[in-house]
């Protein structure tokens, strides 16, 4: 194949991750929340989408950026924080089924208002001046935007993991994914658990998604292509299993990136056999519990 | 859980209940195949009320799996476009008459579902909603690649059936009241068969499964294979709509195959009423004319639809025709 | 239970014999509806058109456009003084839905002629349906297939450019000026086939090298992948193949990676509301083709008569490519009614084949085998600074005037002569 040298593969790697960051970010809150409410959200696409229009707003209205970054996540988990309390948590005991199938409608009916409120063709999300331009980090030049995203991840990771691993509030979540019955049984509100985890998990995903904004602008079906890219992430790496979203994402990420090179028809489709794959031969993927049926 | 409580008092008629409804319920194909008769007069144009034929009986199938087995697949899509795609090929690159090629895309349906079904149905849950999800997409992809068989992304065309012969009745397909009537003929032959399979001893057992499966194993029944063969029934329908759903448009999207259209098949169900026969139909209608009636309003249809959906999921689990059907029981 | 499953069976054999001899009866029965165009009346033209999803703009200029050409066409007398009225439909940029609002249109209003249409599977399933029942239909988007013999029927017409032309008049432009290493990036559909057949055909008279053709599935939003590969290879000219989103993503992605710096950029189609949308940063310095600019009334004419009547209808906004496409495939149509005096199918088929006609952009006429327009295509740069008001957008660098002979002949298309 013409012009396939180490620097290019290494290029394609170092991509990959960065492409995978995205992927991780996405798909940590859809796995945070089924982990602890056993909810499947069809509409972490949407909040994605949100964060990216909420960010688009900010800057629309003045802000710029880096207010942008710490306003976004605030207020898509605030909407996450009403529809769990409002929309999600009336159907808990009603079987599997509802809440995934709630969240699926709810996923159109967010789509439609942000149609509404800023049109349908979408919006182009400038690169924050100080990030534009390419850095060279030895094996080529790579956009100094990518890597911010990339540094931007592994920020939020070690926050979620100070706060998972050191408060006790961490504590209780981290029970509560390994057995959601004994923390009731101890007394733990976990109602109020489930809340905070829906709104940390989808003002992940709003993050992730203004954090996606420059490098692809703003459209309201924006959250439909990554919501199934996720869903590959989340089986593979196990549902339930932050650290297996991350590994996931990079691995995810690091397959897109590789088969582009050699038939980037296959790209997507690769992905998708290799969750049919995995849930066909170990359906809890690498990391998640066991047992997670029905 | 609420979801089988809820289609078990719909399936069976507690004794007390006025006669006019226990026959109704009786002769629930006969009675919707009479109203898919007198359908396109209330229509706005025909070619909506053939669309939802098609889709009802899209949904009927896609039904017997999620509403009667208790099993929630979000890749049906694979199978409605299967049966579409194969009718379709049979009639422009072999040649072969209309009636065959129906029955292509029936047993092309089947045979997809056989294909997701034997490495699905070990799966359960969250999951088996997943693996169909994925498997789905992939056939989406195969269809997408195979450009000199499908067209790829600009669709199969040239699907041209204008005059057809039936029994010796020379009719004019391109008529659209015939088209209506001959899609309508294959839709109430569906409505009976779903009516004969779900009345029959394997109905029973279907619902078994999905009421309890470990009371359905202990009683001697093999779940796997009820499910196995009740997804492939699901194909066998929903290929059967597929099919002629390219007779009618004289095409085939590559869209059919999308994972959306697998969602609307989950949102026709819900909407119409999951546990019920004729609560699909329904479903598909009310999406359907939504779409196109809101469409003259408003371009944000798919804010009402949601909405409904969301109302639905939330308050009438039963659906609409569900919620009409438990009213009038009263 | 199983006394209630024999009642059902007995009953349901009679009634399904009693429903399918109704069903029978009914269908050969004189109630059926013929389809007939309407005599009198107003002259009805279909128009679906993608008002939802990605395109609403585009198809909502187009309606604007075509709202230009009915009232024009009116205002001139219409067909002996019977008047033309345009029936917009929502096609929801998705074939199945076109095909059923094609259906609605034909069966329902009685339309005498389609106009419409935005992507190429969608005009094709819109084809499909009209001439199975000898309803003229002028699509107004870029297809190759269109003309092909498979789809064609001689109710077909294709007003708007296809992307042979368009990509082959880019290539002849820029080959000659840039270089001969070409680097292809291409939308894994038909269409981004298309276009880069295009090139390559016209780039061999210049001896161009391909170096590599990455292909994307459409719907990318991360290039990143395959950019560094393309930087490697140090091609003179980068030939983007693709359309709407991808296009304004991948020239913003490629922006970003700084590949403006050693290449230069060339695409198909430069969409002017693609331009409005994705800013002056991501287009600058690229180089494509269009049907149509509105800064053309300068130098032609008929431009500024449609861009003065566009103006007046329309609040003083100009009318973007693919509007212009909708004013002249509806143009075309009536004024061949006109030109036969009649609405009958074959002989407005016969007065629009040998019509030679300037209606917004210059001379165009309509090759007689594949109902191709052979028009100009214009050769188009961003402008990073409008001078005369937001919509200036583009400067127009060259002109290539019509020509047969950059179509593909009648013969590759499996026309028999």
């Amino acid at each position: 194949m013409a012009g396939l040298t180490f620097d290019l593969l290494a290029m394609q790697l170092f991509t990959g991750l960065a492409l995978g960051a995205i992927y991780v970010l996405f798909a940590i809150g859809l796995s945070l929340i089924f982990g602890m409410l056993m909810v499947v959200n069809f509409a972490h696409g949407a909040f994605f989408m949100v964060g990216a229009y909420v960010g688009l707003f900010v800057l629309m209205l003045g802000g710029d950026f880096w207010t942008a970054l710490v306003v976004v996540p605030l207020a898509v988990g605030l909407i996450g924080l009403v529809v769990e309390r409002f929309l999600v948590r009336p159907l808990y005991g009603r079987g599997i089924d509802y809440p995934l199938l709630l969240t699926f409608g709810l996923g159109y009916v967010m789509i439609e208002l942000v149609r509404i409120a800023f049109g349908k063709t979408g919006y182009p999300f400038d690169t924050p001046e100080l990030l534009q331009g390419a850095v060279n980090i030895g094996i080529g030049y790579f956009p100094l935007y990518r890597l911010f995203v990339l540094g931007a991840a592994v920020a939020v990771l070690l926050g979620l993991w100070l706060f998972l691993e050191k408060t006790s509030f961490g504590l209780i979540i981290r029970a509560g994914a390994r057995d959601p019955q004994i923390v009731r049984v101890l007394g733990v509100d976990v109602s109020r658990v489930w809340l905070v985890v829906f709104g940390i998990g989808t003002g992940i995903a709003g993050l992730a998604g203004v954090l996606a904004a420059p490098l692809q602008g703003v459209i309201p079906e924006m959250g439909s292509t990554i919501l199934a890219e996720a869903f590959v992430v989340t089986v593979v790496g196990g549902m339930g299993s932050i650290g297996g979203a991350v590994i996931a994402g990079l691995l995810v990420g690091v397959v897109v990136s590789m088969t582009s090179l050699f038939a980037p028809e296959m790209a997507k489709v690769s992905i998708f056999a290799l969750m049919a794959l995995v849930l066909l031969v170990r359906p809890q993927g690498f990391f998640g519990r066991a047992g997670l049926m029905s | 859980m609420a979801v089988n409580e809820m289609s078990q008092s719909l399936a069976e008629a507690p004794p007390s209940s006025a006669g006019w409804f226990e026959f109704a319920r009786r002769h629930r194909a006969g009675l919707a195949s009479l109203f898919v008769l007198v359908f396109p007069l209330v229509m706005p144009f025909t070619a909506l009320a053939a669309n939802i034929l098609i889709y009802g009986l899209y949904a009927l199938g896609f039904n017997l799996v999620f509403g009667f087995l208790g099993l929630l697949s979000f890749g049906h899509a694979a199978l409605f476009g299967t049966g579409a795609y194969l009718c379709g090929i049979a009639i422009v690159h072999f040649g072969l008459p209309w009636y065959a090629a129906i029955v292509i895309g029936v047993v092309a349906g089947a045979i997809m579902a056989a294909a997701i079904g034997a490495l699905a149905i070990r799966t359960r849950g969250i999951y088996f909603a997943m693996v169909t999800m994925a498997l789905a997409q992939c056939v989406y992809y195969l269809f997408y690649q195979a450009e000199g068989w499908t067209g790829g992304e600009n669709g199969l065309r040239g699907i041209n059936v204008n005059r057809i012969e039936i029994f010796g009745i020379k009719l004019d397909f391109i008529d659209p009241l015939t088209r209506y009537y001959v899609i309508a003929a294959f839709v109430i032959l569906a409505l009976f068969a779903l009516s004969r399979i779900l009345a029959s001893p394997f109905g029973a057992v279907i619902q078994a499964v999905r009421e309890n499966e470990a009371r359905a194993r202990a009683s001697g029944y093999n779940v796997t294979l009820t499910r196995f063969i009740t997804f492939v029934l699901s194909g066998a329908f929903c290929g059967l709509a597929g099919a002629l759903a390219a007779l009618h448009l004289s095409i085939v999207p590559i869209e059919m195959l999308y994972y959306e259209t697998s969602g609307m098949a989950v949102m026709m169900s819900l909407l119409g009423g999951m546990g019920t026969f004729f609560g699909p139909f329904v479903g598909a209608a009310v999406f359907l004319l939504l779409e196109n009636l809101v469409s003259l309003w408003t371009v944000h249809w798919q804010l009402i639809v949601g909405a409904v959906f969301v109302a639905c999921v939330l308050f009438f689990p039963a659906g609409i025709w569900g919620t009409i059907l438990k009213r009038l029981d009263r | 239970m199983t006394m209630k499953s024999t009642k059902a069976t007995g009953i349901s054999r009679r009634r399904l014999l009693a429903t399918a001899s109704a069903g029978a009866a009914l269908a050969v029965s004189p109630f059926r509806i013929n389809i007939v165009h309407a005599d009198e009346g107003t002259i009805k033209v279909g128009f679906p058109v993608p008002l939802t999803g990605p395109y609403g703009t585009e198809a909502q200029d187009q309606v604007r456009a075509a709202e230009v050409a009915i009232a024009e066409f009116n205002e001139g007398g219409g067909l002996n003084g019977r008047k033309a009225e345009l029936l917009v439909r929502d096609d929801k940029l998705n074939p199945g839905e076109a095909a059923t609002r094609t259906l609605e249109l034909i069966e329902k209003d009685k339309v005498s002629f389609i106009v419409g249409s935005l992507s190429a599977s969608v005009q094709l399933a819109v084809n499909n349906v009209t001439k199975e029942r000898k309803v003229i239909y002028n699509s107004i988007s870029q297809s190759d297939v269109i003309n092909e013999a498979k789809d064609f029927s001689k109710y077909t017409f294709h007003e708007a450019l296809n992307p042979h032309i368009t990509a082959g008049a880019v290539g002849r432009y820029a080959f000659q000026k840039f270089g001969k290493k070409v680097a292809f990036l291409t939308a894994d559909y038909a269409y981004g086939h298309e276009m880069v057949r295009g090139f390559q055909r016209a780039g061999k008279p210049f001896g161009i090298e391909t170096l590599v053709d990455i292909r994307h599935p459409i719907g990318t939003t991360d290039f990143s992948a395959l950019l560094p590969r393309i930087q490697a290879l140090k091609p003179d000219i980068l030939c983007i193949s693709n359309f709407g989103r991808d296009q304004q993503i991948s020239l913003k992605q490629a922006t970003d990676f700084g590949m403006k710096k050693s290449m230069k950029i060339i695409a198909p189609v430069l969409l002017f509301t693609g331009r409005l949308a994705a800013g002056a940063q991501a287009f600058e310095g690229v180089i494509g083709g269009t049907s149509y600019y509105w800064g053309i009334e300068d130098k032609v004419a008929s431009a500024k008569a449609f861009n003065d009547r566009f103006r007046k209808m329309h609040d003083g906004k100009v009318p973007s490519d693919y509007g212009a496409l909708g004013y002249g495939g509806v143009m075309t149509l009536l004024m061949g009614a006109k030109k036969a005096g009649t609405l009958d199918a074959d002989k407005v088929i016969e007065a629009v084949e040998a019509l030679k006609y300037d209606y917004y952009k210059g001379p165009e006429y309509y090759r007689k085998c594949d109902h191709q327009a052979v028009q100009s295509v214009l050769i188009i740069e961003s402008k990073s600074k409008p001078e005369k008001g937001p919509a200036d957008v583009f400067n127009v660098l060259t002109v290539e005037e019509p020509n047969e002979a950059n179509l593909r002949t009648c013969e590759e298309l499996g026309h028999k002569a």
